[in-house]
């Protein structure tokens, strides 16, 4: 018997995902600059849902106030742009002032439990919202534009925002496979599969949900750079608007909760549909919503968990697999 | 005449399996005691009885009727009560309460006042809130309770656990007077001479396992434990 | 005086997010979960009255009596559908399932009455509009004193309920522990079921209350269980006064804020809550812990 990571399968695909980024890199090369605005968001629900599964996926952390941080990080860009900060600088500290912010949060937002935690995180969003809509500076209510990269010819400025966007996916996407992977990946899974176990063999929970906590909001931020580089101009109300966490349940539950693959599938779904629906209406929230509660309810592994479940399937090596050991008859 | 039939029962908790093919019947009027070491299966078993376990083979059979797929508050109806181990009184609920909450239609001989006449010691303490009682009250109320619904079968998991000798002398004086009166009951107990007394058969299980069954005035103590530990016995 | 009328109308307003407050207490009460659609089920039964009021012109107040048979059915409905079925399966469950509730009826009442703004006030008579002048700066409405009194009577029904009678008791032994209850005779499933019917019913009167003091439309559903959530948090989860007052402090947090600024109002509410959050888990103890 022995202990394996790399399946064939495996090895195939992770190999397979970095030969895609880099033909993924060349979009903006070849396409029109519509197309490379539709990736862009397509990066962004990944990066999203990969986010939204490490808070609740592995950390048993349901939030519903993620858009706490899309909208900081979106909002914090025009900010620093409007200080002078050259647009893509101004993204980048944007990105790393709104995902800090969450330290602080953690600090008492980690010690709720379930609906006290989802709720207070909603909370928490609202409150930004509101702060926002009182700053004239911020365009108030009515919401504001990224004025400062209009310097750049839209198509570059589509190209580079698009870049940026698959930097960032690849970042984040890739911080937590190593951090899954590393021995913090070990005590992760064993808080997702049973936190009282994990704490009672000294698992230290508390810190370990931290660092999904703060690395959940660093790539919310993230997200929120990409949204206001992607469509220019954004307003609080839909910025901060729970609508994010319905779409990032919906990916996550879809997809497969606390499976690595599974958000980016359920992200690649959410896209799909949304290309089809282009005129989205309440039906198709009706759907998105119905499905989501379905899924819950009668499918808790999504998709991508059913699959793997069913035909032991693994893409990506986060996991151990133990091979050649009989299953033994335990009895008693 | 058979009241409870116990047929081939196996109960698991996940790949741990507790009660392995147990069979037995207890008929009308009697008093059996379940035996064995911990781990035995003796609780699951009550609890399957009473349908609180949901088991994996086997059936259970109530007046010669199939009861398995029966949730638990619907036994109660059909008059099996078990006073589970711990007690696990309400606790947030007064004595009457707790006693109130467990009343049935079935008619029959109890009533909170039957249960607190049974129980003098209850008497002032009828406001209390049950978590604010003693081990012995909190027994009482557990027993009490159960009785409430009129049982024809009441089952006893360990109801001298954790109490001071005084108070299970006190529990047991109650629960012969109780028996007496002809009701049916099958008790776990731990202290094996107090079984032997209150009880007109003993079923010993090891491993989930029956290993001996007789009545308790044929048996020999010494075979008892034997069969109680899982020693060989003497060729 | 205006900041005493600021604290006056802050009951008054405090008492209608108390009604809003008392179901999702009850269902965390009873089945330790929250409910995220509860917003907008009262949002629900505020269009149930809606309807009832035009097809048959009768005032609010007999519309809701009407409703009240169709939000215990929706209640058990929601129960043996939904809340059930997740209540078995760990403590997400119930939120994720509930959250996605709360889309689906947020976008069927879309689909059903557009996104237009409706109000009840104009259908409930003179209650709306009369009120008392107690001093200059000072007046009590109508509204405001018939939401403060049907609170107390809801929630001191809800004790009576709760402390005298064979539902009341079945209701706090299962809370308690639902797998003895079961071993007394207590049918849990049916108890819970209850609990969300009655859930239900007290958030169709929040509903009701909604579109009389104000307006509602199809989204206005997550921000009633905003101010719901908080109400149940401040006062104490589980706690059925607890809630009342909780009501009460977010309504008063809400109208002194607005003498600020109006904007302030929201987010005082909000402020308070987060407050509360801060005390009560000890996050000022792991601030000074880490500063060290």
């Amino acid at each position: 018997m022995k202990v394996e990571r790399w399946t064939r399968t495996s090895r195939v695909f992770t190999g397979g995902l970095a030969v895609s980024v880099v033909i993924l890199a060349a979009v903006p090369l070849i396409f029109d600059p519509d197309v490379v605005q539709k990736l862009t968001t397509l990066l962004i629900l990944v990066l999203l849902a990969a986010m939204w599964n490490a808070l609740a996926g592995y950390g048993g952390l349901l939030s519903v106030g993620q858009q706490a941080f899309i909208g900081m990080g979106a909002y914090a860009t025009v900010f620093f742009a409007n200080l002078g900060v050259p647009p893509y600088a101004a993204m980048l500290v944007a990105t790393v002032v709104a995902g800090a912010i969450s330290v602080p949060i953690s600090l008492f937002a980690l010690r709720l439990r379930a609906a006290q935690f989802a709720i207070g995180m909603w909370v928490i969003a609202e409150v930004a919202s509101i702060v926002v809509r009182l700053d004239q500076n911020l365009g108030a209510g009515t919401g504001i534009s990224l004025i400062q990269l209009n310097q750049y010819e839209p198509n570059f400025r589509q190209a580079y925002t698009f870049w940026l966007a698959l930097g960032f996916a690849v970042i984040f996407l890739a911080a937590l496979f190593l951090l899954l992977r590393s021995p913090l990946g070990v005590s992760l899974q064993a808080i997702r599969d049973d936190e009282d176990a994990a704490r009672s063999i000294g698992v230290r929970v508390a810190s370990r949900k931290r660092l999904l906590f703060v690395l959940a909001a660093f790539g919310c931020s993230a997200a929120g750079v990409l949204v206001v580089a992607n469509t220019l101009f954004i307003e609080p109300g839909s910025v901060f608007s729970v609508q994010w966490s319905a779409y990032m349940i919906f990916m996550v539950l879809v997809g497969g909760l606390g499976t690595f693959e599974g958000p980016i599938l359920g992200a690649i779904l959410l896209f799909a549909i949304q290309a089809t629906f282009t005129q989205g209406g309440p039906w198709y929230l009706v759907g998105l919503g119905a499905t989501a509660a379905v899924f819950a309810l009668a499918l808790p592994r999504g998709l991508w968990g059913t699959v793997e479940e069913r035909l032991g399937l693994r893409l990506m090596p986060v996991g151990y697999r133990v091979v050649g050991a009989k299953r033994e008859e335990t009895d008693g | 005449m058979t009241l409870l039939a116990v047929e081939k029962l196996d109960c698991r908790y996940g790949l741990l399996q507790a009660v392995r093919g147990v069979s037995f019947e207890v008929g009308q009027g009697e008093t059996v005691a379940l035996i064995g070491a911990n781990g035995a299966g003796k609780t699951t078993l009550l609890r399957a009885i009473a349908g609180a376990h949901r088991p994996h083979g086997g059936r259970v059979l109530m007046d010669g009727a199939d009861i398995n797929s029966m949730p638990a508050h619907r036994r109660v109806s059909r008059g099996i009560a078990l006073v589970p181990e711990g007690r696990r009184l309400f606790g947030g609920l007064t004595v009457m309460e707790n006693l109130r909450v467990a009343a049935s239609r079935r008619p029959g001989r109890w009533s909170v006042d039957s249960v607190l006449e049974v129980f003098p010691m209850l008497q002032p303490r009828r406001r209390a809130l049950a978590a604010n009682l003693s081990g012995g009250e909190q027994q009482a109320v557990a027993i009490g309770r159960a009785l409430m619904s009129n049982p024809r079968l009441l089952l006893l998991d360990e109801v001298s656990l954790g109490l001071a000798p005084v108070v299970v002398d006190a529990v047991y004086r109650s629960l012969s007077g109780i028996i007496g009166e002809g009701a049916t009951v099958v008790l776990v107990e731990q202290d094996l001479t107090r079984a032997l007394e209150v009880a007109g058969r003993v079923i010993c299980l090891l491993e989930g396992r029956v290993v001996l069954e007789g009545r308790a005035a044929s048996l020999d103590r010494d075979r008892v434990v034997s069969a109680y530990f899982g020693l060989k016995r003497p060729a | 005086m205006t900041i005493l009328n600021a604290i006056l109308q802050g009951i008054f307003l405090g008492a209608f997010y108390a009604v809003l407050a008392c179901g999702l207490s009850i269902m965390f009460g009873v089945m330790r979960i929250i409910n995220l659609a509860h917003g907008d089920v009262a949002v629900l039964g505020a269009y149930i009255v809606l309807v009832i009021v035009d097809r048959t012109g009768v005032s609010a107040f007999v519309a809701f009596l009407i409703a009240l048979p169709v939000m215990v059915v929706l209640g058990y409905a929601l129960h043996f559908s939904v809340l059930e079925r997740s209540l078995r399966a760990g403590i997400l469950t119930p939120l994720l399932a509930t959250f996605g509730l709360s889309i689906v009826i947020q976008n069927l009442l879309q689909l059903a009455f557009s996104p237009d703004v409706h109000s009840l006030g104009g259908s409930a008579g003179a209650v709306t509009t009369s009120s008392w002048q107690v001093t200059g700066g000072l007046s009590v409405s109508a509204l405001g004193v018939l939401v403060l009194v049907t609170a107390v009577v809801v929630f001191g029904a809800l004790q009576l309920l709760l402390s005298n009678t064979r539902l009341g008791w079945m209701m706090r032994a299962t809370a308690e522990d639902a797998d003895a209850a079961e071993l007394v005779g207590i049918n849990s499933r049916a108890v819970y079921a209850s609990a969300t019917a009655l859930a239900v019913v007290i958030a169709a009167l929040g509903g009701l209350f909604l579109g009389i003091r104000s307006v509602f439309d199809p989204v206005s559903g997550p921000t009633q269980l905003i101010f719901a959530f908080e109400a149940v948090v401040i006062g104490g989860m589980g706690s059925l006064w607890g809630t009342l007052l909780g009501g009460i402090a977010l309504g008063i947090a809400q109208t002194l804020g607005a003498q600020i600024h109006p904007q302030f109002a929201v987010l005082a509410g909000h402020l308070l809550f987060l407050a509360v959050l801060v005390a009560r888990f000890g996050g000022a103890r792991v601030v000074l812990r880490t500063a060290r």
